[in-house]
C-alpha cells in the first residue's frame, strides 16, 4: 500500500498521504453511489461534466506540465468523434464491432497526433507558434466537416451531414451470453468515471516517474534538458500524443453520450474553453484540473439555463480573472494558502510550547 | 581506459556567421586527465567554439571528435550521453522546482534508480547546498545557482565537463572554492575545458591554456609560456 502510494506522490503533484486518499476513496464512492440517489437527469449531467475531464487532464499534461500550450485538442476531440461515428454506424448493432469502434476513434487521431508532433516538434516549432499551428488544424476540420451536407459526403452508411452534425451512433454493449449490458444511463456514468479514475492516477503515476521529471524539466528550459541528455523533441512528441488521445476519450465519449457529434465540437469556442478550465483551477496540477473542469462545467451548464451567451462570458471573467490575481489558478492558490497557514499554526503552537 | 589519444579533438573547425568568422579553422586536443583553459578576448569564438562541440550551432566545416567518434552532425543530447556535459555562462538551472528536484532530473538517466537518493545526498553536500534542498533553484544566490548547475553538469557523470565562465559573478572565496572542486573532479578522473577571464582562477587549475583570438588559436601551453609570449600578453592579458 505504502508503495502503490509512493508511486502517485511526489512533487509534481499536490495531494498525498492518508487524508488526501481518503478523502479521494471517499468522493468516488459517492459519485459511484450516485444513480442510487440521484434523478435520472442529474446523472446524466455528471457524466456529461467528466467526459470532458479527459481532454482538459490531457492538456494540463501538455501545457502545465511540458509547457506546450496546444490550443487545438478538439481537433483530437472532433477527429475521434467522427472516427467512431463513422465506424460504429458501419459496423451496426455488434457488441464487439462497437469497440472496434472505439479502438478506431483513439487510434485514428493518434496516429495523427504523432504525424503532426513530428512536423511541429522536429521542424523547430515552439512556444506561442505550437497554439498557432494546433489551432489553424482544428478550424480547418472545423471548416471542412461543415461543408459536408451534401449527400456525396458519405462514408458507407454513414452520411457527414455538414453543419448538423452526425447522430444516430449506436451506443456501446457488453454481451455474456443471454445477459446485455447497454451503456446508457448509469452504465454508461460508471464507465466514464471508472476511466477516469484510471486516466487520474495513471498520470499521476506518470507526472511523479522519471518520465514527468524530464516533463517538468523541459517546461522549465528545454535547452538544459537537451543539456543533460534527453532527447526533448522526442519527449515533446510522446507527450502531445498522450495529450491527443485523452482528447480523443473526450471525443468518443461525448459521442456516445449524445449519440451526435458536430463540427462546431471544433470551433473556436469549444477550442477555447479546455485552457480556460486548465488555466483557472492550476494547468500544473492533475487534481487541479479535474477539480476546476467539473467546477465550470457545472457553473456553465447551470448559467445556460438563462441564455449559453452568458456562461461564455463569464468563462472570459474567469479567465481574466485567474490571470490578473491567482495566475497559478484558484485551486493551486487556495490550496497553498491554506497550507501557509496550517504551517504557521504549527509554528506557532510549538514556538508557545514551555522549552 | 580509452583508446583515442585525446578525449576531445576538433579539426579544422569553422563556424561562419555571415561575413563574421567566430571560429575559423581551430584545431584543439584535449587530452584525458587535463583541465584545460580556453582564454582570450571577448569575440575570440570562446563560447561559439563550445557551442559547437556541443551541437547548439551547425558547424561551416570541420570535425569534431570524441573519444575517437566522429559527432560533428549528432544532435546534442546524443553528445550528453556520450559523456560530455556543461555549466552554460548563464545559469541554466529550472528556477520553479526545489534543489533536490533540480539533481535528481540531472543524475537519473545516469545513475540507477536505487543509488539516487545517495548521490543527492553526496551532491548537496559537495555542493554545500544540502541546507537549501528544498528551497526553489530560483530563490537562490547567484553563486549558488552557479553551483548547483555544476552540479547538474557532473551528475551525469561525463567524461568530459566543458564550464563556461564558472566563476562570473562569484566572490574571491567562491572562486577558490570552486577552483578546488574543479581540481577534486579532475583528480577523481574527469577531463575539464574552462572558459574563463580570471587569471588567478586559471592559475590555480590549469594544466594547459589555450589562447584564441579572432577565431584562431592564437597560443597554446602552460600558463607560464603564455604568459611569456609578449603578443598574448599584448591582446589579452595586458601590461601588468
Amino acid at each position: 500500500m505504502r508503495n502503490l502510494t509512493s508511486l502517485l506522490e511526489g512533487p509534481q503533484t499536490m495531494g498525498r498521504g492518508p487524508i488526501f486518499w481518503s478523502a479521494f476513496a471517499a468522493v468516488v464512492l459517492a459519485a459511484a453511489a450516485l444513480p442510487a440517489f440521484a434523478s435520472a437527469f442529474t446523472v446524466t449531467n455528471v457524466a456529461f461534466f467528466l467526459v470532458w475531464v479527459f481532454m482538459a487532464l490531457g492538456l494540463s499534461l501538455l501545457w502545465g506540465y511540458t509547457g506546450i500550450l496546444s490550443f487545438g485538442q478538439t481537433a483530437f476531440f472532433g477527429l475521434a468523434g467522427y472516427a467512431y461515428g463513422v465506424a460504429s454506424i458501419n459496423f451496426g448493432d455488434s457488441a464487439i464491432l462497437g469497440w472496434v469502434s472505439v479502438v478506431i476513434a483513439l487510434a485514428l487521431p493518434a496516429l495523427f497526433a504523432a504525424l503532426l508532433g513530428y512536423l511541429m516538434f522536429y521542424g523547430g516549432v515552439r512556444d506561442v507558434f505550437v497554439g498557432i499551428v494546433t489551432l489553424s488544424v482544428t478550424l480547418v476540420f472545423e471548416t471542412f466537416m461543415a461543408q459536408t451536407a451534401g449527400p456525396e459526403w458519405t462514408i458507407g452508411s454513414a452520411r457527414l451531414n455538414g453543419f448538423n452534425g452526425m447522430s444516430g451512433m449506436p451506443p456501446l454493449m457488453l454481451r455474456f451470453g443471454e445477459h446485455e449490458i447497454l451503456f446508457d444511463g448509469p452504465p454508461f456514468f460508471w464507465l466514464a468515471l471508472a476511466l477516469l479514475v484510471l486516466v487520474y492516477l495513471g498520470l499521476r503515476m506518470l507526472a511523479n516517474s522519471s518520465f514527468g521529471n524530464v516533463l517538468v524539466a523541459i517546461r522549465e528550459n528545454p535547452d538544459r534538458a537537451e543539456m543533460l541528455g534527453y532527447n526533448v523533441r522526442l519527449y515533446q512528441l510522446i507527450v502531445f500524443v498522450i495529450g491527443s488521445v485523452l482528447a480523443a476519450m473526450s471525443g468518443v465519449l461525448y459521442t456516445l453520450w449524445g449519440s451526435y457529434i458536430t463540427p462546431s465540437s471544433m470551433g473556436l469556442t469549444a477550442a477555447a474553453l479546455p485552457i480556460i478550465w486548465v488555466a483557472a483551477g492550476g494547468r500544473k496540477d492533475l487534481t487541479a484540473t479535474v477539480i476546476s473542469t467539473v467546477a465550470l462545467l457545472w457553473v456553465s451548464q447551470t448559467l445556460a439555463i438563462y441564455g449559453s451567451q452568458y456562461a461564455l462570458v463569464l468563462m472570459g471573467f474567469i479567465l481574466l480573472f485567474v490571470v490578473m490575481f491567482a495566475p497559478e489558478g484558484f485551486v493551486v492558490t487556495s490550496v497553498k494558502a491554506i497550507g501557509t497557514k496550517l504551517q504557521r499554526r504549527k509554528a506557532m503552537t510549538v514556538s508557545r510550547k514551555p522549552s | 581506459m580509452t583508446s583515442a589519444p585525446y578525449l576531445l579533438e576538433t579539426r579544422d573547425l569553422k563556424k561562419y556567421f555571415g561575413g563574421l568568422y567566430a571560429t575559423n579553422g581551430v584545431d584543439v586536443k584535449v587530452a584525458p586527465g587535463e583541465i584545460r583553459c580556453l582564454i582570450g578576448p571577448n569575440g575570440a569564438g570562446k563560447s561559439t567554439l563550445f557551442k559547437l562541440i556541443l551541437g547548439t550551432y551547425e558547424p561551416t566545416g570541420g570535425t569534431i571528435l570524441f573519444d575517437g567518434e566522429d559527432i560533428t552532425h549528432l544532435r546534442s543530447h546524443s553528445r550528453v550521453q556520450r559523456g560530455l556535459s556543461i555549466k552554460f555562462q548563464v545559469p541554466g538551472i529550472f528556477h520553479a522546482l526545489s534543489v533536490e528536484q533540480n539533481l535528481r532530473i540531472a543524475l537519473q538517466r545516469a545513475v540507477a534508480p536505487a543509488a539516487r537518493n545517495d548521490e543527492i545526498e553526496r551532491l548537496l553536500v559537495l555542493l554545500d547546498l544540502a541546507h537549501q534542498r528544498t528551497e526553489l533553484a530560483g530563490n537562490l544566490s547567484h553563486g549558488q545557482q552557479q553551483w548547483l548547475e555544476i552540479g547538474m553538469a557532473i551528475a551525469c557523470r561525463p567524461k568530459l565537463l566543458l564550464l563556461d565562465e564558472p566563476t562570473a559573478g562569484m566572490s574571491p572565496e567562491e572562486t577558490f572554492k570552486t577552483g578546488e572542486l574543479v581540481k577534486r573532479l579532475n583528480a577523481e578522473g574527469m577531463t575539464v575545458v574552462v572558459i574563463e577571464h580570471d587569471m588567478t582562477f586559471v592559475r590555480q587549475i590549469a594544466t594547459r591554456v589555450t589562447v584564441l583570438h579572432f577565431g584562431k588559436i592564437f597560443d597554446e601551453g602552460t600558463l607560464d609560456d603564455i604568459v611569456k609570449n609578449e603578443d598574448v600578453v599584448r591582446i589579452y592579458l595586458g601590461k601588468a
